[in-house]
Parts: C-alpha cells; sequence; structure tokens
C-alpha cells in the first residue's frame, strides 16, 4: 500500500537498527507521549529490535487515560438527564467513573451515542432540536481543533442545543512537568498528529531548559526506528533539539489555520492529570464568547455522585513511565480490557491496554 | 392477493403462515423431507458418531457485497460442521422475523439460502418461522443448526489431537475480508470501499484436502474474532507454542486501508470463508498446492509453525522482524481517536 510499506521495510528497519546499535554507547530511556506511538512499537515489536541499552518507556500521551474519573461522573451525572443526549468517541464508553459508566449508563437508558467526529454530533443537535446534545471534547492538540470547528459551526447555525464538554488539554506542560519529577527520560519521541498542529515551536524549551531532544515521528516502524537513531546520535553527540522525522506531515510552522480556530475558542486553564496532579496552562476551556456552547456552564448545577478512585491502581506512576505495567498487581488480573480498573485499560491507545495486547 | 410486507399474521400459525411457508419457505427448500411437513424430521443417519451445532445470525446490514444474512446462515453452520472433519448433511432454519419486513427481501434471502445449500450439498429439513411486532427485533434473525456426519476412519478435527512442534499452520487466503466488507456496508462512516465478504460455504475445499488423505491434524474457521482469536485460543487450551509471520499474511489492499484508517488489527478482523489447518510438516506442501486447485483457496499460505518454545503463547514476528504476542481480542475494537 502506497505512502505505508515504505514505511515497513524490514531491510530498512535493520539497517536502521544496526545503525543505532554502531553509534549508541550509553544507557538510554526515550519516552513517547502519544497514544498512536505507544500501539505502533508494541504492535511491531519495536523493542524487541533495540539493544539493551535502548529502552522505550510510555508516557501520558492517552487522553483517555490521563482525563480525571470526575469528568466522568459529571458526563455520567449529566447522560441520567432525560432532556440530554450524549455524543462521544467510542473510547470513552467503557471508562470507569466512581461507580459506573457511560456503556452501564447506556444499558439503563441514557441517550449516549458514539460518534466518529464531532460534525456527527452536530447532525444529531440539528435532529434534535429540543434535546441538548453535548459533545464529550477529549483530546489533545489533534482533537482540539475539530471541537474548536464544531463550536463555530455550531454559533454560526444558532444550534444552541449543541454544547461541548472540554477535557481538552495541550502536551508541553506535562513533558516538562515529567522531568521536574525526575522522571528518567533522556530524550523524548515527540508525538506525530499533535505536532502536525502546533509545529515544532511548542517544544523548543525542552532542549533549551532541560539540555533534552525531542524528535516528532511518525508512527511507521521505520518512522520510529529512524527517529530513536535520531535521539541516541543527539545524545552521542552532546546536541540536544527538536527534530522533526516525520516531515512529510509536519510542517516546522503547524497547521496555522487550526491554530487560530484554536485559540478563538479556547482559552488555557490549570488542569489536572492522572499521575501528574494539577499542571499550570496545561487545560483547555471554552471562552466566554462561546459560553453557550459550554457543557460546563450549562450544566453548572448537576448533582454529581462523590468520588472515589479505584485502590491498587498505579495508572499515575506508569503514566509517568515511572512504573510498567507488569508491575501493577492487578494487571491481567483483576484489571483487563474487558473489566478494565483504571483508565490506562480501556483506551487501544493506552500503555496497559497496549502491553495487555501485545506483550504479555 | 400477494403481500408485500410481513405481518403480524404470518406467524400467527394459522392461513396466512401455511400460505408464507408455501410461497417462500417450501418454494426454495423444497426436498423430500420437508415436504412431508411433519413436526420432526426423521432423518436416515447410519454413522457412529455425527457432528451437531448451532448458530444465529443477526448481521447488519442485512445484504452486503459478497452475501446477505441467508448465506452468512447457511456456510456458518456448513462451515461449523466441516472444520470438525464432518460432512454436514442436514439443516434446520429458524427465522425470527419483524413486522413489516418486506416480503421479497425475505424472498431474495431463502433464495440465497437453497442456493447456497443446494451447492453445498446439504438439506433445510425442518424450518420455523415467528413475527414479532415492530421493534421487537432489528428486521430479521436467522438460527440454523445443522447435522454431519464423519465417514468412516475420520476422527474430530476440532481438538487438535496429535499437534505437536514442527507442524505447520496454513490459512485458505486473505483474511479480515467479511469483517471490512460489514463496516464498509454500514456506511456510517462514508467511506466508498467495495470490500467483497468472503462469506462462503467451506466443505469443498475442506474434502478436496481430507480425501486426499494428508495429515491434517485441527481446523478451525476463523469466523468473530478473526485468526488472531483462533490462535490465541488454541494455545491457551492446549498449551502449545505458535509462531506466525505477519508477512505471510494475505490482507487485500481496501481491507488493509480500511483498517489503518479506523486503526483496527486486521488479525482479529472477522472472516466468513477462512479455515485455520495445522497439517504435519511432511504434508504440509501437498496441502498447500491442493488447497491453491480451488478456488477457495487460490491465496492460500502456509502461515507459521507449531513449537514447544513457549508453551501457551502465539507469537507474530511483525512485518519489521520484530516480535508481538497474539492475545485474545477482549471487547470490540473500537476506532481510534488519536
Amino acid at each position: 500500500m502506497k505512502y505505508i510499506d515504505e514505511y515497513r521495510d524490514g531491510d530498512v528497519v535493520k539497517q536502521l537498527k544496526d545503525e543505532i546499535v554502531r553509534i549508541s554507547t550509553k544507557p538510554v530511556q526515550f519516552m513517547e507521549v502519544c497514544g498512536g506511538h505507544t500501539m505502533s512499537i508494541q504492535k511491531f515489536g519495536i523493542p524487541s529490535l533495540l539493544p539493551e541499552n535502548v529502552q522505550l518507556i510510555s508516557g501520558p500521551g492517552c487522553p483517555v487515560c490521563v482525563t480525571s474519573r470526575s469528568y466522568i461522573d459529571k458526563a455520567i451525572a449529566i447522560s441520567r438527564r432525560d432532556d440530554v443526549i450524549i455524543t462521544t468517541y467510542g473510547d470513552l464508553i467503557r471508562v470507569p467513573g466512581s461507580t459506573s459508566t457511560l456503556e452501564k449508563e447506556r444499558a439503563k437508558g441514557a441517550n449516549i451515542q458514539v460518534v466518529y467526529s464531532i460534525m456527527d454530533a452536530l447532525m444529531i443537535a440539528q435532529k434534535n432540536r429540543r434535546k441538548k446534545v453535548v459533545f464529550l471534547g477529549i483530546g489533545f492538540e489533534t482533537t482540539t481543533p475539530a471541537s474548536a470547528a464544531g463550536i463555530l459551526k455550531a454559533k454560526v447555525a444558532g444550534l444552541f442545543n449543541f454544547s461541548v464538554f472540554s477535557a481538552h488539554k495541550v502536551m508541553p506542560p506535562a513533558m516538562a512537568a515529567l522531568i521536574d519529577e525526575g522522571v528518567p527520560i533522556d530524550g523524548y519521541i515527540g508525538p506525530g498528529h499533535v505536532s502536525t498542529i502546533t509545529g515544532q515551536s511548542i517544544y523548543e524549551d525542552i532542549p533549551k531548559k532541560y539540555g533534552m531532544g525531542v524528535v516528532i515521528s511518525g508512527f511507521e516502524p521505520v518512522d520510529l526506528m529512524q527517529s530513536i537513531l535520531m535521539l541516541v546520535k543527539q545524545i552521542e553527540d552532546n546536541e540536544p533539539k527538536v527534530e522533526i522525522q516525520y516531515t512529510r506531515v509536519v510542517k516546522p510552522e503547524g497547521n496555522i489555520k487550526a491554530q487560530q480556530m484554536m485559540e478563538e475558542v479556547f482559552e488555557p486553564r490549570d488542569d489536572w492529570w492522572r499521575g501528574l496532579g494539577i499542571l499550570k496552562d496545561s487545560g483547555l476551556k471554552i471562552r466566554d464568547e462561546y459560553a453557550e456552547h459550554d457543557t460546563e456552564r450549562i450544566f453548572s448545577d448537576v448533582e454529581v455522585e462523590p468520588l472515589i478512585e479505584p485502590k491498587g491502581c498505579i495508572c499515575g506512576e506508569i503514566l509517568k513511565g515511572l512504573k510498567k505495567p507488569k508491575d501493577c498487581k492487578l494487571f491481567g488480573k483483576v484489571c483487563n480490557p474487558l473489566n478494565p480498573v483504571g483508565s490506562c485499560m480501556v483506551s487501544s491507545e493506552g500503555s496497559c491496554q497496549a502491553y495487555y495486547l501485545y506483550n504479555r | 392477493m400477494k403481500q408485500n410486507t410481513i405481518l403480524l399474521g404470518h406467524g400467527s400459525g394459522g392461513k396466512m403462515s401455511s400460505e408464507l411457508i408455501e410461497s417462500v419457505f417450501s418454494r426454495y427448500f423444497q426436498n423430500e423431507i420437508l415436504s412431508r411437513q411433519t413436526d420432526s424430521a426423521v432423518l436416515d443417519v447410519n454413522t457412529a458418531s455425527i457432528a451437531f451445532t448451532t448458530d444465529s445470525f443477526v448481521v447488519e446490514p442485512l445484504f452486503f457485497p459478497g452475501g446477505n444474512i441467508g448465506k452468512l446462515a447457511v456456510a456458518g453452520t456448513v462451515n461449523d460442521l466441516s472444520v470438525s472433519g464432518a460432512v454436514p448433511k442436514y439443516l434446520s432454519a429458524g427465522f425470527i422475523i419483524e413486522e413489516g419486513f418486506p416480503m421479497d427481501q425475505l424472498e431474495a434471502i431463502v433464495k440465497t439460502m437453497a442456493e447456497d445449500a443446494d451447492k453445498a450439498g446439504v438439506h433445510i429439513v425442518t424450518g420455523d418461522t415467528k413475527v414479532v411486532d415492530k421493534g421487537k427485533c432489528d428486521k430479521l434473525f436467522i438460527n440454523t443448526s445443522g447435522i454431519g456426519y464423519f465417514p468412516e476412519g475420520r476422527r474430530d478435527l476440532g481438538i487438535a489431537k496429535g499437534v505437536e512442534a514442527g507442524d505447520l499452520i496454513l490459512i485458505n487466503g486473505a483474511i479480515g475480508s467479511h469483517g471490512m466488507a460489514i463496516m464498509a456496508a454500514r456506511n456510517e462512516l462514508n467511506i466508498g470501499a467495495n470490500i467483497q465478504s468472503d462469506c462462503a460455504c467451506l466443505n469443498d475445499l475442506i474434502y478436496s484436502v481430507l480425501n486426499a488423505g494428508y495429515e491434517v491434524k485441527f481446523m478451525r474457521d476463523a469466523t468473530r474474532g478473526g485468526l488472531g482469536t483462533v490462535l490465541a485460543e488454541l494455545v491457551s487450551k492446549h498449551k502449545i507454542g505458535l509462531q506466525i509471520f505477519e508477512k505471510k499474511l494475505v490482507i487485500e489492499q481496501q481491507v488493509r486501508g480500511m483498517c489503518e484508517l479506523l486503526g483496527f488489527d486486521p488479525l482479529y478482523v472477522a472472516n466468513e470463508g477462512k479455515v485455520v489447518m495445522i497439517v504435519s510438516k511432511n504434508d504440509a506442501d501437498a496441502v498447500l498446492n491442493q488447497l491453491k486447485k480451488h478456488p477457495l483457496g487460490k491465496d492460500a499460505s502456509i502461515i507459521g509453525f507449531v513449537t514447544d518454545e513457549y508453551a501457551g503463547k502465539a507469537w507474530m514476528e511483525t512485518i519489521v522482524g520484530g516480535k508481538r504476542i497474539i492475545e485474545m481480542l477482549s471487547g470490540q475494537q473500537l476506532p481510534r481517536i488519536c
């Protein structure tokens, strides 16, 4: 298949592997902060191709995983109202809240619909004018422009029954926080999709402040191996910088139009991340101009059940790369994709599920 | 007057039911046993052991490129019998129909079932029809059960007896076509792909191998859950190790493209015309050639081997030479969001 097969060429991967082995002398640990990378790395068996001294760890790259339980609890509380239709990406439906999940609420009769894009949610709002249609806006810079576009469209079309419940977050504060917390990282495999929108400038602080490299990578095995090689080379040459491996998609300046849309609709706020706690300016809030499309404001009076965090779950440490899924007592036993205890097991991009499926 | 849609009365057991049976079911499923119209079909089975299976079909949409629910209902049960090593002989067919279902669609489905049963050499000898209120079922559900017999000297091939290190794993062609054909046909995604389901009765293909006397040790049809699930189940039940090679798997371009787009793993996408065989090393090449001679096996390949190295695990060497485990699929595959 064009544009894929070239990047899954076993011979090229082997050459890259040999080169990594040839030039790398120091023990290093690189972190990927994108769920798509976590999945690809496990799916293609990349760790088994690397020398002992080059280790990969997974970071907080799965939006479902870092989202707070109280967000799910609030979505569940809203879904229990008769005048509401919840629209959501499929990943969120099984994420455990304190005592229930959206899937369980749906089985009990709540109107919860899985959509593939926010445009489907807008259509539902158009067809159900008497219902309040809530879209669960989750994800990093990748999905945020779509949420912004949805809100802009709703405003123009006068769809006042449509709102977005924003759990959107931005990646750089989390990348900085991990280093500040002392997680042993020698370089970042930078997120491909996020960077397509943002460009490379958002990472410039990392080499400057922390002396650590970021290589923005594609998702195919050749991409990942080449990115790892570039990071190894930076370390061996002692030249940390931001580089783009994924040049066929990511432009240094990013997608300006998408950035403008995000800027128009959202503003930064402090936000809570599983495993990292509250990080300054790491979340995105809907601006006052779009208040009528902000679920938080529309349903500010909804009563939410008290928060209960699961016992024994080490999702937090796993998201920080301090522990691997195998270190968790619940992993594979009590906690599996059918019965996820923590959010890392729910999403197909969560570290625990990726380990469960491909590397147990 | 000829009715255009199914009415509740068609399930009443009265005159309308008889008319429906006569004008649709008996018309297509004609055979001597069914035409007796007795409460039970009485079958002559002259054999020590029989294979017996049942399956219900609830596919949406009912018609898809490469088949319809009727074709699935016949092939599914015929294949379940065939992979056990049995010769499928008799089927039952139960229909649960939603009030208001178009008569011409029912007829088209029944006609396909009759044609496919005929081609596979099986008889539909007993059946049932129920009509439920509108909204109480989604258009049409079909259940088929089937009976097959074991010819002399043939044993149950579903239990993996005698499988040992060195045996080779074969499959008769491309994986993932049925699942992706259905996804594309649902058209919720507006993907203009025209993927054909691989839905087919495999008994003829399977006999061509078994009748040639090759040492086939295990068979399973890789349906829901895909090839990955069959392999993962096999290792967990029989404490053997398996290794397959990603580059040996055949996946059609459009199926691959759609899987990439949606974040699906083709290993876990449903098939309806694929059989996985474990064959002794000595006979594997001959079985491969035999499979390739048949239209349903032209893309057959040897995809891996049985090993005693890591009992209880199935591994895949990825296309780039990495290794990953093949685990049972839990829940449904969901499209990715990021």
